[in-house]
């Protein structure tokens, strides 16, 4: 009776496992010419996936009948809210995906890999479990299925260097973030003696000890590296640039968010009894990811690189929501999740629209010259990302910031919020330099290739959200985050 | 107030209008822009007709929740009415002005026009701070857009002087309304404009949002984005820049400074006084050795805003309302002298005044027009700066005389530069053969001046008519900061009063003696 109730609780994992084993199947079968297939199937799974999790996501659920296997997850509306961006993001990079796997850009083996999709939906009940994790071991089963589809998801252009340089650097980076974190989960372990969350904050309350404060530094040291914050962040670019651009726009967001996600159920629910320990470090990693990310994008002529930069910059205002340490501070960094995610998928799915005559790819400022001339639908929808990203209002990228400095000041972090505010003018320099190289350069011209329907969609949904008719989804939006915030802070 | 919401359909107007000219060709785009605007500016005049003087503090008042963190209010005092008015009637102007001289990219340059009269409505009609914000904000968008797009050839070096310069004054401004909101509790501008901060915080306060205005005015030494984006942008969105956009700092400063932090503004009157007077002698001696047309006006617009600022700190009535008169004035009369800039730019592509000279002979309407903005600059009684000039120095007198003294040089130095300009410009021979041959104004840019003319000399000679609906507004901040207002250094003791007239004479007293 239990366990069926454990079951229908994580209903949309076992709906994601059971197309992702089938397809795996259907893969080994049909081989690449079944991929398109079983990318329709996988999309229309994770959209099935998110409609399970709509009920709970408007009463949210909190409390003890959230609890599944004996505590081992927990399936509150924060984790419901997380989910929804996951799987939403998750379905864009499979829609984004055969056009340009069919392109030159993907080298020698033209065509998506049928394991493509499968490995896309492994990734998300990696991510499921993380952000519904409630014990370090489901934690680490979660983060290491996403971790390993996604190395393999780096690589997956075989013949190509630069992709397997990046999925080789993801790998060995990445394995040593979780050597970290799974160092920093025994210490814990060893000094509070349980692995579950509950356990864990019970043996940290009170006098902290040496020990147990190396193991908060080291899981957090862990997880910053799977959030790409400042010191942690060296990959990003090298992995962002190299991974194949469908990839690179899965990484930017769906991960992202399940790491946040599980960095600030990490934070309030197993070091909550700890704030001041832990929200120095994360103050800090707020503040150096907002400034050198900033500072990094400056010089970079790669498009992509430059949006590894600014995905650092954004996850350090992200951050800044996380060190506020109150409901107000969660609810913001949940708003600027979303919002986030619709800026950095818009972004991504512009750049593969710049294709040539041919259908390869092109992602260095002097190919976007001028492209609002030849391309104008494009460079507008770029225009509109690039001014959120940089929070100028009235597009949607304000109201994130807004969310997260009207949290910031309210807490009394007055000072924190100045440096951030002040930090966030040396973004706006690159971002409008996409907007200066594309309207007020001279045409390129070598942009000339057509778009696929899909793309089409997604920029043009995206581009709506981040636009001012954005603002009318914010009531609705601060509601569900609220609520899933407060679910957070039951135990606190 | 009941009935047709005018302040959102005066914002749908022209965003409707910039919608429409997106997606169509060039001339349909022109026509669009135009009528758009027209509409808007007639929905403005009904505005002013409709508008109570001596009713209500704000009128026109429009609420609604539509959002998250703040509301959709907009509400209107005679402040904001007026500079609505100015910004409505300056932008058919600023259409016409643009109607050849842009050939690229009609559409979506009016686009980007009527998207910047959308923000500036808003601005001025925002009743919810962070309401305010945006659409302040906002602006950076399009006029970063038209500078960079249509500007000259440093246009690029512009517009990033310009986007990041303003945008760094604003977000400091961003984090103090963060603060003030969970203060005082509400984000509504009338509640914030009765609220008394703590004295210790509304320095902080002050600095803040003085860091974002003292870039819009601009103030010396931040003034220096103001040059460059004034010469490199077109001539239409030079008008908009002087005629509006620097009125926002002004704006900011009466709306948000004075009767927020009251005690603030009196503690820095000093500072303020002393960046205003040297902005006035310093900038009026940079126009004066200045070879760029566009250039000498855009620094002389440095010195008039710097009598608005020493007028609003003036802390009386006569400085404020001096203060918007020059405010106006400075709109519509800097406006029409980088359209006449414009004018002679279209038809000789040079803005250096030595390629002209001697155009009083060959275009005498022209030299008309530009006699009477130039008169309007210096401050010609009869002429529209006079009064405000007036207003504001016999303002700040009763404060601190030296700063009136110093701040009344500009007007000797302003007539310096100005009659400087039009002498090398309209007088003397015709030395260059290419500029005699320049035919004079046409009838579209007739439409353009003559309008901006009449309105110079109505508020030179009936300023009752500007100042009326502002007056009720007025009262009430000086009322609000008669209690923080400094102490003025003309302290007129009274002494006993005398026996007699001053000019009483000896025998016509014996005279009256006589008579008793």
């Amino acid at each position: 009776m239990e366990f069926a109730a454990s079951f229908a609780l994580v209903m949309p994992e076992l709906v994601l496992i059971g197309a992702g084993l089938a397809l795996l199947l259907v893969a080994a079968w049909g081989g690449d010419k079944a991929a398109r297939p079983i990318a329709i199937t996988a999309a229309a799974a994770l959209f099935a996936a998110g409609f399970l999790l709509v009920p709970g996501l408007h009463t949210g659920g909190t409390g003890p009948s959230t609890l599944a296997f004996g505590g081992l997850f927990k399936i509150d509306s924060y984790a419901l809210f997380a989910k929804a961006l996951i799987y939403l993001a998750a379905i864009g990079a499979l829609m984004i995906a055969p056009a340009f796997f069919a392109g030159p850009a993907a080298g020698a083996e033209r065509g998506m890999r049928a394991e493509y999709p499968v490995l896309i939906l492994f990734a998300a009940v990696g991510m499921s479990i993380m952000v519904s994790a409630n014990d370090f071991m489901s934690l680490y089963l979660g983060l290491e299925l996403n971790s390993l589809s996604a190395y393999v998801l780096a690589a997956i252009l075989r013949r190509d260097a630069r992709s397997g340089e990046a999925g080789l650097k993801y790998f060995v980076l990445g394995a040593l973030a979780s050597g970290i974190l799974l160092y920093g989960m025994s210490l814990l372990y060893g000094f509070t003696g349980g692995t579950a969350f509950t356990a864990v904050r019970a043996g940290l309350t009170g006098e902290m000890g040496t020990g147990a404060l190396f193991g908060v530094i080291f899981v957090l040291s862990g997880l910053a590296f799977k959030i790409s914050a400042v010191p942690f962040h060296m990959w990003t670019p090298d992995v962002y640039e190299g991974a194949p651009t469908p990839v690179t726009a899965f990484f930017a967001t769906a991960p992202k968010v399940a790491a946040v996600a599980l960095t600030a159920r990490v934070v309030f629910e197993v070091f909550g009894a700890q704030v001041a320990a832990w929200q120095q470090i994360v103050m800090f990693m707020a503040l150096a990811s907002i400034i050198f990310g900033a500072l990094g994008a400056i010089g970079q002529e790669n498009l992509k690189r430059l949006l590894a930069y600014s995905s650092i910059n954004n996850v350090g205002f992200i951050l800044l929501g996380l060190a506020v340490a109150n409901v107000d501070g969660a609810s913001a960094m949940l708003v600027y999740l979303f919002i986030y995610v619709a800026m950095s998928l818009g972004s991504f799915v512009a750049l593969l629209m710049l294709r040539g005559e041919d259908g390869c790819l092109f992602e260095t400022f002097a190919d976007i010259r001028g492209l609002s001339v030849t391309q104008p639908a494009i460079a507008w929808a770029l225009l509109l990302f690039m001014f959120s990203l940089a929070g100028v209002p009235p597009l949607l990228g304000f109201y994130s910031k807004f969310v997260v400095f009207q949290a910031t000041i309210e807490a009394d972090l007055v000072v924190f919020g100045a440096i951030a505010i002040a930090a966030s003018v040396i973004g706006a320099f690159y971002y409008i330099k996409f907007v200066k190289v594309m309207f007020f350069d001279e045409p390129a011209g070598v942009i000339t290739g057509k778009s696929g329907a899909a793309h089409w969609a997604l920029l043009g949904i995206t581009a709506l959200i981040v636009s001012p008719l954005g603002y009318l989804l914010t009531p609705s939006l601060t509601d569900l985050a609220d609520k899933a915030a407060a679910s957070l802070f039951l135990t606190v | 107030m009941e009935g047709l919401p005018i302040l959102s359909l005066m914002m749908l107007v022209p965003l409707a209008g910039a919608a429409a000219c997106l997606f169509s060709g060039a001339a349909a785009a022109r026509w669009i822009a135009l009528a758009a605007t027209l509409v808007t500016f007639v929905l403005g005049v009904l505005l002013w007709s409709d508008y109570q003087i001596g009713g209500l503090q704000w009128q026109f008042t429009e609420k609604a929740d539509l959002f998250a963190g703040f509301s959709y209010a907009l509400g209107i005092d005679g402040i904001s009415l007026m500079l609505i008015m100015l910004s409505v009637f300056l932008m058919p102007v600023c259409i016409l002005a643009s109607w050849e001289s842009v050939q690229k990219r009609v559409g979506e340059y009016m686009a980007a026009f009527l998207f910047m009269e959308v923000l500036m409505i808003g601005t001025f009609a925002a009743q919810d701070l962070f309401l305010f914000y945006v659409f302040f904000e906002a602006g950076l968008i399009p006029m970063y857009l038209i500078i960079g797009v249509w500007g000259g050839d440093n246009r690029i070096y512009a517009s990033y002087k310009f986007f990041l310069y303003t945008l760094f004054g604003s977000v400091l401004m961003l984090i103090a309304m963060f603060w003030m909101v969970a203060e005082a509790g509400t984000s509504d501008i009338p509640t914030l404009m009765q609220y008394s901060f703590p004295p210790e915080a509304q320095t902080w306060l002050w600095l803040a949002f003085f860091a974002s205005f003292a870039v819009k005015v601009p103030m010396w030494p931040l003034h220096t984005w103001l040059p460059d984006a004034h010469v490199q942008a077109p001539t239409a969105g030079s008008v908009i820049l002087a005629g509006v956009l620097l009125k926002l700092g002004g704006y900011g400063f009466i709306r948000f400074s004075l009767p927020m932090f009251p005690e603030a503004s009196a503690q820095f009157a000093w500072l303020v006084f002393t960046l205003s007077m040297i902005a006035v002698v310093y900038t009026s001696l940079v126009a004066l050795v200045q070879a760029d047309m566009k250039k000498l006006i855009a620094y002389s617009s440095v010195a008039h805003m710097a009598i608005v600022t020493v007028g609003l700190f003036a802390f009386n009535v006569q400085g404020l309302e001096g203060a918007m008169i020059v405010m106006l004035s400075h709109g519509l009369v800097s406006g029409a002298l980088f359209l006449c800039v414009g004018l002679i730019y279209d038809r000789l592509h040079t803005r250096e005044i030595a390629r002209y000279g001697g155009l009083a002979i060959n275009m005498p309407y022209y030299a008309l027009f530009f006699l009477l903005f130039t008169m309007a600059s210096i401050g010609l009684p009869g002429t529209s700066g006079f009064v405000g000039e007036f207003l504001s120095l016999a303002g700040i007198y009763q404060t601190s005389s030296l700063v009136a003294l110093i701040c009344t040089t500009g007007i000797i130095l302003g007539a310096a530069y100005m009659l400087y300009l039009y002498r090398r410009v309209a007088f003397g021979g015709q030395v260059n053969e290419d500029a005699a041959a320049m035919r004079d104004i046409s009838a579209r840019e007739w439409v353009m001046m003559a309008p901006i003319a009449a309105a110079v000399l109505w508020m030179g000679v009936y300023p009752e008519s500007f100042l009326a609906p502002m007056r009720a507004d007025i009262a009430v901040l000086d009322a609000r900061l008669a209690a923080a207002a400094p102490a003025s250094d003309a302290r007129l003791a009274p002494g006993a009063p005398r026996s007699e007239a001053a000019n009483a004479m000896p025998e016509h007293s014996s005279a009256r003696e006589g008579a008793h």
